[in-house]
Protein backbone atom coordinates (compact mmCIF):
# COMPACT_ATOMS: atom_id res chain seq x y z
CA UNK A 1 0.00 0.00 0.00
CA UNK A 2 1.32 3.39 -1.09
CA UNK A 3 0.75 6.33 1.40
CA UNK A 4 0.08 10.20 0.10
CA UNK A 5 0.05 13.28 1.93
CA UNK A 6 -2.11 15.02 -0.35
CA UNK A 7 -3.14 12.17 -3.08
CA UNK A 8 -5.56 14.80 -4.96
CA UNK A 9 -2.69 16.82 -5.71
CA UNK A 10 0.39 14.20 -6.02
CA UNK A 11 -1.81 12.21 -8.27
CA UNK A 12 -3.28 15.07 -9.81
CA UNK A 13 -3.52 14.59 -13.76
CA UNK A 14 -0.50 16.14 -15.53
CA UNK A 15 -2.59 18.33 -17.80
CA UNK A 16 -4.20 19.90 -14.57
CA UNK A 17 -1.26 20.26 -12.96
CA UNK A 18 0.45 22.39 -16.08
CA UNK A 19 -2.72 24.43 -16.05
CA UNK A 20 -2.30 25.14 -12.30
CA UNK A 21 1.68 25.96 -12.98
CA UNK A 22 0.44 28.28 -15.56
CA UNK A 23 -1.91 30.23 -13.34
CA UNK A 24 0.70 30.31 -10.45
CA UNK A 25 3.58 31.38 -13.26
CA UNK A 26 1.76 34.64 -14.61
CA UNK A 27 0.87 35.71 -10.85
CA UNK A 28 4.33 35.06 -10.20
CA UNK A 29 5.97 37.20 -12.59
CA UNK A 30 3.27 39.90 -12.22
CA UNK A 31 3.77 39.35 -8.37
CA UNK A 32 8.09 39.92 -8.57
CA UNK A 33 7.46 42.80 -11.29
CA UNK A 34 5.72 44.65 -8.55
CA UNK A 35 7.50 43.78 -5.61
CA UNK A 36 11.07 43.68 -6.79
CA UNK A 37 13.34 46.75 -8.07
CA UNK A 38 15.78 43.66 -8.62
CA UNK A 39 13.22 41.69 -10.99
CA UNK A 40 12.08 44.67 -12.87
CA UNK A 41 14.86 45.71 -13.58
CA UNK A 42 16.39 42.23 -15.22
CA UNK A 43 12.99 41.89 -17.13
CA UNK A 44 12.81 45.31 -18.04
CA UNK A 45 16.36 45.22 -19.44
CA UNK A 46 15.50 41.69 -21.19
CA UNK A 47 12.25 43.51 -22.83
CA UNK A 48 9.82 40.85 -21.45
CA UNK A 49 6.95 42.38 -19.44
CA UNK A 50 4.46 40.67 -17.19
CA UNK A 51 1.61 40.04 -19.59
CA UNK A 52 4.48 38.83 -22.38
CA UNK A 53 3.72 34.97 -20.12
CA UNK A 54 0.87 33.83 -21.03
CA UNK A 55 1.89 29.64 -21.39
CA UNK A 56 4.14 27.44 -19.98
CA UNK A 57 5.84 27.89 -23.09
CA UNK A 58 6.60 31.69 -22.71
CA UNK A 59 9.03 30.04 -19.37
CA UNK A 60 12.07 30.58 -22.07
CA UNK A 61 11.43 34.39 -22.33
CA UNK A 62 12.13 35.24 -19.06
CA UNK A 63 15.67 36.13 -18.05
CA UNK A 64 17.43 33.46 -15.88
CA UNK A 65 18.51 34.24 -12.00
CA UNK A 66 21.79 33.06 -10.37
CA UNK A 67 23.57 32.71 -7.49
CA UNK A 68 25.74 35.39 -7.68
CA UNK A 69 22.34 37.81 -8.04
CA UNK A 70 21.89 36.94 -3.75
CA UNK A 71 25.41 37.83 -3.00
CA UNK A 72 25.28 41.11 -5.35
CA UNK A 73 22.01 42.03 -3.67
CA UNK A 74 23.42 40.68 0.24
CA UNK A 75 22.16 40.70 2.63
CA UNK A 76 18.06 40.96 1.45
CA UNK A 77 18.33 43.54 -1.66
CA UNK A 78 15.99 40.98 -3.66
CA UNK A 79 13.47 40.18 -1.00
CA UNK A 80 9.73 40.95 -2.12
CA UNK A 81 8.47 41.46 1.19
CA UNK A 82 9.51 44.21 3.84
CA UNK A 83 11.36 42.75 6.92
CA UNK A 84 8.92 42.79 9.61
CA UNK A 85 6.56 39.91 7.07
CA UNK A 86 9.39 37.62 7.42
CA UNK A 87 9.19 34.73 10.41
CA UNK A 88 13.15 34.06 9.59
CA UNK A 89 16.33 34.26 8.29
CA UNK A 90 18.62 31.17 7.58
CA UNK A 91 22.46 31.86 5.60
CA UNK A 92 24.54 29.87 3.56
CA UNK A 93 28.01 29.21 4.82
CA UNK A 94 29.48 30.86 1.91
CA UNK A 95 32.23 28.17 1.37
CA UNK A 96 32.10 29.90 -2.28
CA UNK A 97 32.32 33.22 -1.42
CA UNK A 98 29.87 36.17 0.23
CA UNK A 99 27.11 34.15 1.87
CA UNK A 100 23.68 34.60 0.70
CA UNK A 101 20.64 34.87 3.19
CA UNK A 102 16.75 33.69 3.00
CA UNK A 103 13.73 35.06 4.16
CA UNK A 104 10.77 33.15 4.67
CA UNK A 105 7.48 34.84 5.32
CA UNK A 106 4.95 32.33 7.53
CA UNK A 107 3.44 30.70 3.79
CA UNK A 108 7.19 30.51 2.59
CA UNK A 109 7.59 28.02 6.10
CA UNK A 110 4.21 26.27 5.36
CA UNK A 111 5.03 25.52 1.52
CA UNK A 112 8.70 24.30 2.26
CA UNK A 113 6.87 22.07 5.34
CA UNK A 114 4.58 20.90 2.67
CA UNK A 115 7.12 19.59 0.38
CA UNK A 116 8.72 17.65 3.05
CA UNK A 117 5.75 16.23 4.54
CA UNK A 118 4.91 14.81 0.87
CA UNK A 119 8.91 13.76 0.72
CA UNK A 120 8.62 11.86 3.96
CA UNK A 121 5.28 10.06 3.38
CA UNK A 122 6.72 9.05 -0.01
CA UNK A 123 9.41 6.87 2.01
CA UNK A 124 6.88 5.07 4.14
CA UNK A 125 7.66 7.21 7.33
CA UNK A 126 4.99 8.59 9.41
CA UNK A 127 3.40 8.77 12.68
CA UNK A 128 5.05 6.33 14.86
CA UNK A 129 8.42 6.90 13.62
CA UNK A 130 11.04 8.93 15.84
CA UNK A 131 13.19 10.47 13.34
CA UNK A 132 16.70 11.65 14.44
CA UNK A 133 17.89 15.04 13.07
CA UNK A 134 21.17 14.99 12.94
CA UNK A 135 21.16 17.81 10.47
CA UNK A 136 23.11 21.08 12.24
CA UNK A 137 20.38 23.14 13.62
CA UNK A 138 21.09 26.84 13.24
CA UNK A 139 21.81 29.07 10.07
CA UNK A 140 21.97 25.97 7.85
CA UNK A 141 18.28 24.90 6.65
CA UNK A 142 19.13 20.92 7.42
CA UNK A 143 18.30 20.57 10.52
CA UNK A 144 15.01 23.20 11.08
CA UNK A 145 14.03 22.52 7.47
CA UNK A 146 13.67 18.04 8.27
CA UNK A 147 12.79 19.36 11.68
CA UNK A 148 9.38 21.13 10.64
CA UNK A 149 8.25 17.88 7.98
CA UNK A 150 8.84 15.53 10.92
CA UNK A 151 6.40 17.42 12.93
CA UNK A 152 4.37 17.98 10.19
CA UNK A 153 3.40 14.31 9.47
CA UNK A 154 3.22 13.52 12.99
CA UNK A 155 6.36 11.93 13.53
CA UNK A 156 8.35 12.31 16.93
CA UNK A 157 11.86 14.24 16.33
CA UNK A 158 14.94 13.46 18.28
CA UNK A 159 16.61 17.23 17.48
CA UNK A 160 19.94 15.62 18.11
CA UNK A 161 21.44 17.97 15.24
CA UNK A 162 24.74 17.23 14.26
CA UNK A 163 27.99 15.84 16.73
CA UNK A 164 28.31 14.33 19.85
CA UNK A 165 28.32 11.35 18.24
CA UNK A 166 28.66 9.03 21.12
CA UNK A 167 25.64 10.77 22.37
CA UNK A 168 24.12 10.33 18.83
CA UNK A 169 24.62 6.54 19.14
CA UNK A 170 22.99 6.17 22.43
CA UNK A 171 19.95 8.20 22.01
CA UNK A 172 19.60 6.27 19.26
CA UNK A 173 19.35 2.83 20.65
CA UNK A 174 17.43 3.90 24.18
CA UNK A 175 15.02 6.16 22.77
CA UNK A 176 14.76 4.21 19.39
CA UNK A 177 15.21 5.81 16.43
CA UNK A 178 13.78 4.68 13.57
CA UNK A 179 14.52 7.31 11.29
CA UNK A 180 17.58 9.31 10.78
CA UNK A 181 18.44 12.28 8.74
CA UNK A 182 21.83 13.93 8.20
CA UNK A 183 24.58 13.91 5.57
CA UNK A 184 25.81 10.51 4.32
CA UNK A 185 29.23 11.15 5.15
CA UNK A 186 28.40 12.09 8.48
CA UNK A 187 25.81 8.61 9.16
CA UNK A 188 29.38 6.55 7.94
CA UNK A 189 30.87 8.30 10.83
CA UNK A 190 28.15 7.48 13.25
CA UNK A 191 28.51 3.94 11.80
CA UNK A 192 32.14 3.77 12.70
CA UNK A 193 32.04 5.11 16.05
CA UNK A 194 29.44 2.66 16.74
CA UNK A 195 31.43 -0.18 15.62
CA UNK A 196 34.10 0.88 17.80
CA UNK A 197 32.11 1.22 20.79
CA UNK A 198 31.10 -3.10 19.06
CA UNK A 199 27.64 -1.23 19.05
CA UNK A 200 25.60 -2.61 15.44
CA UNK A 201 23.47 -0.44 14.00
CA UNK A 202 21.57 -3.31 11.73
CA UNK A 203 21.27 -5.47 15.17
CA UNK A 204 21.48 -3.09 18.11
CA UNK A 205 19.02 -0.29 16.69
CA UNK A 206 15.92 -0.03 15.71
CA UNK A 207 16.84 2.28 12.26
CA UNK A 208 15.13 1.56 9.42
CA UNK A 209 15.53 4.46 6.94
CA UNK A 210 17.98 7.32 6.25
CA UNK A 211 17.48 10.33 4.36
CA UNK A 212 20.59 11.52 3.47
CA UNK A 213 21.56 14.94 1.18
CA UNK A 214 23.13 18.19 1.61
CA UNK A 215 26.15 17.19 -0.06
CA UNK A 216 26.27 14.96 -3.68
CA UNK A 217 26.76 10.82 -3.17
CA UNK A 218 26.34 8.24 -5.27
CA UNK A 219 24.67 5.00 -6.01
CA UNK A 220 27.48 2.95 -5.33
CA UNK A 221 27.27 4.72 -1.58
CA UNK A 222 23.75 4.57 -0.86
CA UNK A 223 25.38 0.58 -1.83
CA UNK A 224 27.53 0.47 0.47
CA UNK A 225 25.32 2.38 3.13
CA UNK A 226 22.75 -0.19 2.91
CA UNK A 227 24.71 -3.17 2.83
CA UNK A 228 26.69 -2.06 6.11
CA UNK A 229 23.91 -1.23 8.50
CA UNK A 230 20.74 -2.94 6.84
CA UNK A 231 18.41 0.42 6.41
CA UNK A 232 16.88 1.91 3.42
CA UNK A 233 18.85 4.95 2.07
CA UNK A 234 17.19 8.11 0.56
CA UNK A 235 18.57 10.89 -1.21
CA UNK A 236 17.17 14.35 0.11
CA UNK A 237 17.42 17.10 -2.46
CA UNK A 238 17.19 21.17 -2.60
CA UNK A 239 19.16 24.44 -1.94
CA UNK A 240 18.88 26.92 0.81
CA UNK A 241 17.91 29.91 -2.16
CA UNK A 242 15.05 27.56 -2.73
CA UNK A 243 13.97 26.70 1.16
CA UNK A 244 16.55 24.08 2.08
CA UNK A 245 15.95 20.30 2.15
CA UNK A 246 12.74 19.81 -0.03
CA UNK A 247 12.62 16.77 -2.55
CA UNK A 248 13.24 12.89 -1.63
CA UNK A 249 12.94 10.15 -4.13
CA UNK A 250 9.88 8.06 -3.46
CA UNK A 251 10.10 4.14 -2.00
CA UNK A 252 10.99 2.71 -5.67
CA UNK A 253 14.24 5.02 -5.33
CA UNK A 254 14.04 5.77 -9.02
CA UNK A 255 14.27 9.57 -9.33
CA UNK A 256 13.91 12.88 -7.03
CA UNK A 257 10.07 14.14 -7.11
CA UNK A 258 10.03 17.65 -7.66
CA UNK A 259 6.50 19.15 -6.60
CA UNK A 260 4.84 20.46 -9.26
CA UNK A 261 2.32 22.80 -8.19
CA UNK A 262 5.40 24.71 -6.01
CA UNK A 263 7.95 24.07 -8.16
CA UNK A 264 8.64 24.91 -12.21
CA UNK A 265 11.64 22.43 -13.57
CA UNK A 266 13.70 22.85 -17.21
CA UNK A 267 16.77 21.62 -18.38
CA UNK A 268 18.67 23.81 -20.33
CA UNK A 269 22.36 23.82 -22.03
CA UNK A 270 24.37 25.63 -19.86
CA UNK A 271 26.59 27.47 -22.41
CA UNK A 272 23.49 28.62 -25.15
CA UNK A 273 21.08 28.74 -21.60
CA UNK A 274 18.66 27.02 -24.50
CA UNK A 275 15.83 24.66 -23.00
CA UNK A 276 16.09 20.91 -23.84
CA UNK A 277 14.12 18.16 -24.15
CA UNK A 278 12.58 15.81 -21.58
CA UNK A 279 15.49 13.24 -21.11
CA UNK A 280 18.53 15.24 -22.51
CA UNK A 281 21.39 16.09 -19.76
CA UNK A 282 21.86 19.20 -18.66
CA UNK A 283 21.92 21.85 -15.87
CA UNK A 284 18.77 22.35 -13.89
CA UNK A 285 16.57 25.55 -14.07
CA UNK A 286 13.87 26.07 -11.01
CA UNK A 287 11.03 28.42 -10.35
CA UNK A 288 9.40 28.79 -7.28
CA UNK A 289 5.71 29.20 -7.79
CA UNK A 290 4.67 29.57 -4.50
CA UNK A 291 7.13 31.65 -1.96
CA UNK A 292 6.52 35.24 -1.05
CA UNK A 293 9.51 36.57 0.62
CA UNK A 294 12.57 35.29 -1.71
CA UNK A 295 10.79 33.92 -5.19
CA UNK A 296 13.13 33.17 -8.17
CA UNK A 297 12.25 33.14 -11.30
CA UNK A 298 14.14 30.42 -13.93
CA UNK A 299 16.88 30.12 -10.82
CA UNK A 300 20.31 28.52 -12.24
CA UNK A 301 21.03 26.12 -9.04
CA UNK A 302 23.84 24.50 -11.17
CA UNK A 303 23.02 21.14 -11.04
CA UNK A 304 23.45 19.08 -13.93
CA UNK A 305 20.68 16.10 -14.92
CA UNK A 306 17.82 15.10 -16.71
CA UNK A 307 14.25 15.47 -15.91
CA UNK A 308 11.49 12.32 -16.19
CA UNK A 309 7.76 12.81 -16.65
CA UNK A 310 7.09 9.59 -17.15
CA UNK A 311 4.26 9.01 -14.11
CA UNK A 312 6.29 7.29 -11.31
CA UNK A 313 5.72 3.58 -10.10
CA UNK A 314 3.72 5.25 -6.98
CA UNK A 315 1.28 6.86 -8.86
CA UNK A 316 2.65 10.35 -8.47
CA UNK A 317 2.06 12.24 -11.48
CA UNK A 318 5.15 14.79 -10.66
CA UNK A 319 8.32 15.11 -12.64
CA UNK A 320 11.64 13.58 -11.51
CA UNK A 321 14.81 14.50 -11.69
CA UNK A 322 17.99 12.15 -11.99
CA UNK A 323 19.90 11.68 -9.05
CA UNK A 324 22.40 14.94 -8.90
CA UNK A 325 25.79 13.67 -8.79
CA UNK A 326 27.66 17.39 -8.30
CA UNK A 327 26.84 20.73 -8.16
CA UNK A 328 28.82 23.56 -10.33
CA UNK A 329 30.29 25.06 -7.21
CA UNK A 330 31.74 21.67 -6.38
CA UNK A 331 33.40 21.01 -9.94
CA UNK A 332 37.08 20.81 -10.49
CA UNK A 333 38.88 21.92 -13.63
CA UNK A 334 41.73 19.44 -14.07
CA UNK A 335 44.03 20.47 -16.76
CA UNK A 336 40.81 21.58 -18.90
CA UNK A 337 38.74 18.96 -18.05
CA UNK A 338 35.82 18.95 -15.87
CA UNK A 339 35.56 16.51 -13.13
CA UNK A 340 33.00 16.25 -10.14
CA UNK A 341 33.68 14.67 -6.97
CA UNK A 342 30.73 12.70 -7.03
CA UNK A 343 32.27 10.51 -9.90
CA UNK A 344 35.40 10.03 -8.03
CA UNK A 345 33.06 8.67 -5.27
CA UNK A 346 31.27 6.84 -7.73
CA UNK A 347 34.68 5.03 -8.86
CA UNK A 348 36.11 4.21 -5.50
CA UNK A 349 32.85 2.48 -3.77
CA UNK A 350 32.56 0.29 -6.85
CA UNK A 351 36.47 -1.31 -5.60
CA UNK A 352 35.33 -3.67 -2.76
CA UNK A 353 39.08 -2.62 -0.96
CA UNK A 354 38.36 1.06 -0.99
CA UNK A 355 37.04 2.56 2.25
CA UNK A 356 34.35 5.36 2.40
CA UNK A 357 36.79 7.90 3.28
CA UNK A 358 38.28 9.77 0.46
CA UNK A 359 40.26 13.00 -0.21
CA UNK A 360 40.73 14.77 -3.40
CA UNK A 361 43.90 16.74 -3.19
CA UNK A 362 45.05 19.15 -5.97
CA UNK A 363 48.30 20.70 -6.94
CA UNK A 364 49.99 22.50 -9.73
CA UNK A 365 53.82 21.36 -10.24
CA UNK A 366 55.17 22.77 -12.86
CA UNK A 367 52.49 24.73 -14.68
CA UNK A 368 50.26 21.51 -14.74
CA UNK A 369 47.45 20.62 -12.48
CA UNK A 370 48.20 17.08 -9.97
CA UNK A 371 45.40 15.58 -8.89
CA UNK A 372 45.77 13.35 -5.87
CA UNK A 373 42.89 10.96 -4.34
CA UNK A 374 44.10 10.16 -0.99
CA UNK A 375 41.94 7.15 0.23
CA UNK A 376 42.35 4.68 3.44
CA UNK A 377 44.15 1.59 3.86
CA UNK A 378 41.27 -0.94 5.63
CA UNK A 379 41.83 -4.03 7.01
CA UNK A 380 40.62 -6.38 4.16
CA UNK A 381 42.62 -4.66 1.29
CA UNK A 382 46.39 -4.48 3.63
CA UNK A 383 48.70 -6.97 2.16
CA UNK A 384 51.92 -6.98 3.81
CA UNK A 385 53.41 -7.43 0.26
CA UNK A 386 54.52 -3.60 -1.39
CA UNK A 387 53.68 -5.54 -4.84
CA UNK A 388 50.10 -5.92 -3.49
CA UNK A 389 49.43 -2.26 -2.50
CA UNK A 390 51.17 -0.85 -5.10
CA UNK A 391 48.81 -3.01 -7.64
CA UNK A 392 46.25 -1.68 -5.92
CA UNK A 393 47.17 1.69 -6.09
CA UNK A 394 47.32 1.04 -9.80
CA UNK A 395 44.10 -0.66 -10.31
CA UNK A 396 42.14 1.81 -8.62
CA UNK A 397 44.34 5.07 -10.90
CA UNK A 398 43.48 3.13 -13.84
CA UNK A 399 39.43 2.95 -12.94
CA UNK A 400 39.66 6.74 -12.20
CA UNK A 401 41.69 7.37 -15.48
CA UNK A 402 38.71 5.57 -17.63
CA UNK A 403 36.14 7.37 -15.97
CA UNK A 404 37.27 10.88 -15.53
CA UNK A 405 40.15 10.81 -18.65
CA UNK A 406 42.92 11.76 -16.90
CA UNK A 407 45.59 10.66 -15.04
CA UNK A 408 45.30 10.52 -11.24
CA UNK A 409 47.87 9.83 -8.55
CA UNK A 410 46.26 7.71 -6.07
CA UNK A 411 47.73 7.44 -2.48
CA UNK A 412 46.62 5.51 0.32
CA UNK A 413 46.97 6.59 3.45
CA UNK A 414 46.65 5.39 7.14
CA UNK A 415 43.41 4.61 8.66
CA UNK A 416 41.27 7.08 10.05
CA UNK A 417 43.56 9.78 9.05
CA UNK A 418 41.16 11.51 6.35
CA UNK A 419 39.04 14.28 8.10
CA UNK A 420 35.79 12.80 9.35
CA UNK A 421 32.93 15.37 9.21
CA UNK A 422 29.68 15.97 10.83
CA UNK A 423 27.82 18.28 8.30
CA UNK A 424 28.65 18.57 4.63
CA UNK A 425 31.99 16.63 4.00
CA UNK A 426 35.14 18.41 2.44
CA UNK A 427 35.89 16.44 -0.11
CA UNK A 428 38.50 18.82 -2.14
CA UNK A 429 41.79 20.49 -0.97
CA UNK A 430 42.72 22.67 -3.76
CA UNK A 431 46.17 23.89 -3.46
CA UNK A 432 46.18 25.65 -6.73
CA UNK A 433 46.90 29.80 -6.44
CA UNK A 434 44.97 30.53 -9.61
CA UNK B 1 55.05 -28.27 11.42
CA UNK B 2 52.60 -25.63 12.69
CA UNK B 3 54.65 -25.18 15.84
CA UNK B 4 57.62 -24.29 13.08
CA UNK B 5 55.34 -20.79 12.18
CA UNK B 6 56.13 -17.87 13.54
CA UNK B 7 53.88 -14.78 13.37
CA UNK B 8 54.80 -11.77 12.28
CA UNK B 9 53.31 -8.29 12.30
CA UNK B 10 52.89 -6.39 9.42
CA UNK B 11 52.02 -2.74 9.55
CA UNK B 12 51.31 0.18 6.97
CA UNK B 13 52.28 3.65 7.69
CA UNK B 14 52.80 6.59 5.57
CA UNK B 15 56.10 8.22 4.87
CA UNK B 16 56.25 11.03 7.88
CA UNK B 17 57.95 11.69 10.93
CA UNK B 18 56.76 10.16 14.03
CA UNK B 19 54.69 7.00 12.49
CA UNK B 20 57.63 4.99 14.78
CA UNK B 21 57.53 6.46 17.76
CA UNK B 22 53.56 6.16 17.55
CA UNK B 23 54.23 2.28 17.92
CA UNK B 24 57.42 2.13 19.89
CA UNK B 25 55.64 3.70 21.94
CA UNK B 26 52.37 1.81 21.89
CA UNK B 27 54.82 -1.07 22.37
CA UNK B 28 56.42 -0.01 25.45
CA UNK B 29 53.56 1.10 27.60
CA UNK B 30 52.53 -2.49 26.93
CA UNK B 31 55.27 -4.08 27.32
CA UNK B 32 55.87 -5.92 24.13
CA UNK B 33 59.60 -6.31 23.34
CA UNK B 34 60.92 -6.11 19.39
CA UNK B 35 63.26 -9.07 18.50
CA UNK B 36 63.53 -8.58 14.82
CA UNK B 37 62.34 -5.25 12.75
CA UNK B 38 62.22 -4.42 9.10
CA UNK B 39 60.82 -1.59 6.62
CA UNK B 40 59.92 -2.10 3.31
CA UNK B 41 59.58 1.37 1.97
CA UNK B 42 57.80 2.12 -1.16
CA UNK B 43 57.30 6.31 -1.42
CA UNK B 44 54.44 7.16 0.06
CA UNK B 45 53.79 4.60 2.58
CA UNK B 46 55.85 1.63 4.19
CA UNK B 47 55.03 -1.97 5.45
CA UNK B 48 56.70 -2.19 9.23
CA UNK B 49 57.25 -5.80 9.52
CA UNK B 50 58.08 -7.19 13.00
CA UNK B 51 58.74 -10.00 14.98
CA UNK B 52 57.66 -9.79 18.80
CA UNK B 53 57.27 -11.72 22.01
CA UNK B 54 53.74 -11.66 22.31
CA UNK B 55 52.61 -11.07 18.45
CA UNK B 56 48.72 -11.45 19.49
CA UNK B 57 48.84 -9.53 22.17
CA UNK B 58 51.12 -6.94 19.78
CA UNK B 59 48.28 -6.73 17.20
CA UNK B 60 45.36 -6.06 19.13
CA UNK B 61 47.59 -3.00 20.77
CA UNK B 62 48.45 -1.48 17.54
CA UNK B 63 44.57 -2.48 15.90
CA UNK B 64 43.25 -0.96 18.98
CA UNK B 65 45.42 2.29 18.61
CA UNK B 66 44.16 2.85 14.73
CA UNK B 67 47.00 0.94 12.91
CA UNK B 68 46.01 -1.12 9.84
CA UNK B 69 48.01 -4.41 11.04
CA UNK B 70 48.11 -8.26 10.14
CA UNK B 71 49.34 -11.09 11.42
CA UNK B 72 52.10 -12.63 8.42
CA UNK B 73 52.96 -16.30 8.84
CA UNK B 74 56.97 -16.73 8.01
CA UNK B 75 59.31 -18.85 9.10
CA UNK B 76 62.60 -18.67 11.44
CA UNK B 77 65.39 -19.98 9.61
CA UNK B 78 68.94 -20.25 12.43
CA UNK B 79 72.63 -20.14 10.22
CA UNK B 80 75.38 -20.41 11.14
CA UNK B 81 77.57 -17.06 11.05
CA UNK B 82 79.46 -18.54 8.80
CA UNK B 83 79.77 -17.73 4.62
CA UNK B 84 77.53 -19.70 2.35
CA UNK B 85 74.87 -19.63 5.11
CA UNK B 86 72.00 -18.01 3.30
CA UNK B 87 73.11 -19.54 -0.22
CA UNK B 88 72.44 -22.82 1.01
CA UNK B 89 68.95 -21.87 1.95
CA UNK B 90 68.60 -20.15 -0.87
CA UNK B 91 69.41 -23.37 -3.33
CA UNK B 92 67.37 -25.85 -0.93
CA UNK B 93 64.40 -23.60 -1.60
CA UNK B 94 64.75 -22.80 -5.24
CA UNK B 95 65.32 -26.77 -6.10
CA UNK B 96 61.63 -27.14 -4.80
CA UNK B 97 60.28 -23.76 -6.93
CA UNK B 98 59.49 -22.59 -4.04
CA UNK B 99 59.51 -18.51 -3.87
CA UNK B 100 61.09 -16.14 -1.11
CA UNK B 101 58.60 -13.01 -1.11
CA UNK B 102 61.37 -11.15 1.16
CA UNK B 103 63.55 -12.06 3.75
CA UNK B 104 65.82 -9.93 6.90
CA UNK B 105 67.90 -10.96 8.64
CA UNK B 106 69.38 -10.14 12.40
CA UNK B 107 72.28 -11.54 14.87
CA UNK B 108 70.76 -12.69 18.10
CA UNK B 109 72.81 -12.53 21.75
CA UNK B 110 74.03 -16.04 20.91
CA UNK B 111 76.12 -15.32 17.81
CA UNK B 112 73.61 -17.19 15.38
CA UNK B 113 72.22 -15.41 12.62
CA UNK B 114 68.43 -15.63 12.35
CA UNK B 115 66.76 -14.76 9.18
CA UNK B 116 63.01 -14.50 8.84
CA UNK B 117 61.55 -15.78 5.71
CA UNK B 118 57.88 -14.89 4.15
CA UNK B 119 57.74 -17.50 0.73
CA UNK B 120 54.68 -18.43 -1.46
CA UNK B 121 54.10 -21.90 0.06
CA UNK B 122 54.79 -21.88 3.83
CA UNK B 123 54.34 -25.73 4.42
CA UNK B 124 56.17 -26.87 1.86
CA UNK B 125 58.86 -25.03 2.93
CA UNK B 126 58.84 -25.99 6.12
CA UNK B 127 59.14 -29.83 5.10
CA UNK B 128 61.78 -28.77 2.38
CA UNK B 129 64.01 -27.14 4.81
CA UNK B 130 63.86 -29.26 7.44
CA UNK B 131 65.06 -32.45 5.25
CA UNK B 132 67.55 -30.67 4.55
CA UNK B 133 68.50 -30.22 8.52
CA UNK B 134 67.71 -26.61 8.40
CA UNK B 135 66.85 -25.78 11.72
CA UNK B 136 63.66 -23.98 12.14
CA UNK B 137 62.95 -21.86 15.06
CA UNK B 138 59.52 -21.18 16.89
CA UNK B 139 57.15 -18.95 18.77
CA UNK B 140 59.17 -20.62 22.10
CA UNK B 141 62.16 -19.82 20.75
CA UNK B 142 61.67 -16.11 19.60
CA UNK B 143 60.39 -15.33 23.89
CA UNK B 144 64.00 -16.68 24.53
CA UNK B 145 65.86 -14.59 22.71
Amino acid sequence: MIDYWNPLIERMPVEELEKMQEEKLKHLVNYVYQHSDFYRKRFDDAGVAPGDIQTLDDLKKLPFTYKSDLRDTYPTGMFCVPNEQLVRFHVSSGTTGKPTVVGYTKNDIDGWTTSLARAMTSIGVGRGDIIQVGYGYGLFTGGLGAHYGAEEIGATVLPTSSGNTERQIELMQDLRSTVIACTPSYFLFMNEVASKANVSIRNDTDLRVGIFGAEPWSEEMRARIEEATGIKAYDIYGTSELSGPLFTECQYQDGIHIWADQFLIEVIDPETGEQLKDGERGELVITTLFKEALPLVRYRIGDITVINRQPCRCGRTHPRIMRVLGRADDMLIIRGINVFPGQIESVLMNIPEVGEHFMIVVDRVDELDVMTVQIEMTDQAFSDKVNDIIALEKRVGSALKNVLNISVRVELVESGTIPRSMGKARRVTDNRKL
Amino acid sequence: MEDKIIKQISLFAENKPGRLANIARNFSKAGINIRAFTIAEAGDFGIIRMVVDRPDHAHDVLHDAGFTVSETNVLGVEMEDVPGGLGRIADVLGEKNINIDYAYAFVTKTEKALLILRVNDIEAAVKVLQDAGVKLIDMADIQQI
